[in-house]
C-alpha cells in the first residue's frame, strides 16, 4: 500500500455515502408513493374509535400498507396500555 | 403517427434544455421530421439554445388559444429543413397550458411530424406534468447527485401513475436514463456516484452518459445546439444517444477516465 493510498483509504469515501442516502430515501419514498391517499384519514379514524373505550396515545397504532404482487395487505397495530 | 419524447427531470439545471434541443437536431439529422416543443411557460428558454430567439412571433399559448395557426407558431431551423422549434410563451398566466389545448397540438403535429420532443420544465406543476402526460417516452436527465436522483425518482413515479398511458390502461412509457455532467475523475476518486450507482437507484435502462463539458457552455452561448459540436465529447455522447435511441448498437462511452483521457490527449478537451 502506498503512502498515497493510505491518505485516500482515510478519507471518507462521500460517492458511498450519498449513495447509501439514497437507497434508503428511495425505497422509503417509493413504499409510500404506492400507498392508498386514504391511509392517514383511516389512521385517525381508528384511533378516535379506539380511543372511546381505551385511552391510547397517538402513536400506539400503526397502520402499515403493503403489496406483493396482486396481494395487498394492510395490517393494523394497536398497542394497548399496561393499566387499563 | 409521431413518437412523442418528454425529457424530464424535477431538478432544474441539470440538462433538460441542452438534451431537449440536441436530441430534436440529432433526430432531424438522421432524417426524421421533428418537432421540438419549450413546455416552460413563463420562462422560456428552448429558443435561445436553439438559437432562434430572434425569429419568435407566436408562441404555445397562441396556438392554444386559437391566436395563431400551429403553421405560424413554428419555426424551421436554418440547419435542418427537418427541424421545428414550438417557442414557449412568457405570459405569467399558469393556466394558460390546458390539456386539451396540449392534446389537439399534439394531434395535429403527429400528422406529419416523426418526432415531438417535450421539453419540460422543472418541478411539478402543470408545465411539467402536461408535458408528460401525453408521452411514450421518457427521457430522465439525470446528474450524479444526490438531489437529482432523488427527483428523478419521484418524476419516475408521476411517469407511471399520472399520463395518459397509464390512465387509459395503456403500455406504459418507455424510460430512459440520460446522466449527465458525468466526470470519470471525480467518480474514480469517490467522490461522484458511479453509473452503476445511479442505475442501481433509479432501475432505469441507460440511454447515455454525458461527461461534463466546457462544449456545453460554448454551444448555448452560441445557439447551437451541442450535438452539431462533432468534435466534442458532449456532442459525440448526445450523437450516440440518438443513434441507440433510433436502434443502433453503440458501445456506452465517457464512462471511464482511461477512454475519455486518451480522448481528450487525442483529439484536445473541448
Amino acid at each position: 500500500m502506498s503512502l498515497l493510498d493510505y491518505f485516500r483509504s482515510s478519507k471518507p469515501n462521500s460517492a458511498s455515502l450519498a449513495k447509501e442516502r439514497l437507497q434508503i430515501l428511495v425505497a422509503h419514498e417509493r413504499a409510500s408513493r404506492n400507498q392508498p391517499s386514504y391511509l392517514p384519514e383511516l389512521q385517525q379514524e381508528l384511533l378516535a374509535v379506539i380511543r372511546k373505550y381505551v385511552n391510547v396515545s397517538q402513536d400506539a397504532i400503526t397502520v402499515h400498507f403493503d403489496q406483493d404482487g396482486n396481494q395487498e395487505t394492510l395490517e393494523l397495530n394497536i398497542v394497548l396500555p399496561e393499566d387499563r | 403517427m409521431a413518437r412523442i419524447i418528454v425529457v424530464t427531470s424535477g431538478k432544474g439545471g441539470v440538462g433538460k434544455t441542452t438534451t431537449s434541443a440536441a436530441i430534436a437536431m440529432g433526430l432531424a439529422k438522421h432524417g426524421h421530421k421533428t418537432a421540438v416543443i419549450d413546455f416552460d411557460v413563463g420562462l422560456r428558454n428552448l429558443d435561445l439554445i436553439m438559437g432562434c430567439e430572434r425569429r419568435v412571433v407566436y408562441d404555445l399559448v397562441n396556438v392554444i388559444n386559437n391566436e395563431a395557426t400551429l403553421n405560424q407558431a413554428l419555426i424551421k431551423d436554418k440547419r435542418c429543413e427537418n427541424l421545428f422549434i414550438l417557442p414557449a410563451s412568457q405570459t405569467r398566466d399558469k393556466d394558460a397550458l390546458t390539456t386539451e389545448g396540449v392534446e389537439k397540438i399534439l394531434e395535429e403535429l403527429s400528422k406529419d411530424f416523426k418526432y415531438i420532443v417535450c421539453d419540460s420544465p422543472a418541478g411539478i406543476e402543470r408545465g411539467a406534468t402536461l408535458a408528460m402526460y401525453f408521452a411514450d417516452d421518457a427521457f430522465v436527465v439525470t446528474n450524479p447527485e444526490v438531489s437529482s436522483v432523488r427527483d428523478s425518482d419521484r418524476m419516475l413515479g408521476i411517469l407511471s401513475s399520472k399520463s395518459r398511458r397509464a390512465e387509459n390502461g395503456e403500455e406504459p412509457i418507455k424510460e430512459y436514463l440520460l446522466l449527465s455532467r458525468y466526470s470519470p475523475e471525480r467518480v474514480k476518486l469517490g467522490e461522484m456516484l458511479s453509473v452503476e450507482d445511479v442505475q442501481e437507484i433509479l432501475s432505469l435502462h441507460l440511454l447515455g452518459v454525458i461527461p461534463e463539458s466546457k462544449s456545453v457552455l460554448n454551444a448555448s452561448n452560441s445557439g447551437t445546439p451541442v450535438i452539431l459540436d462533432e468534435q466534442s465529447d458532449a456532442g459525440q455522447a448526445y450523437a450516440d444517444i440518438v443513434a441507440r435511441y433510433l436502434g443502433e448498437d453503440r458501445p456506452h462511452r465517457f464512462i471511464d477516465e482511461k477512454k475519455g483521457g486518451l480522448f481528450s490527449k487525442l483529439f484536445g478537451s473541448k
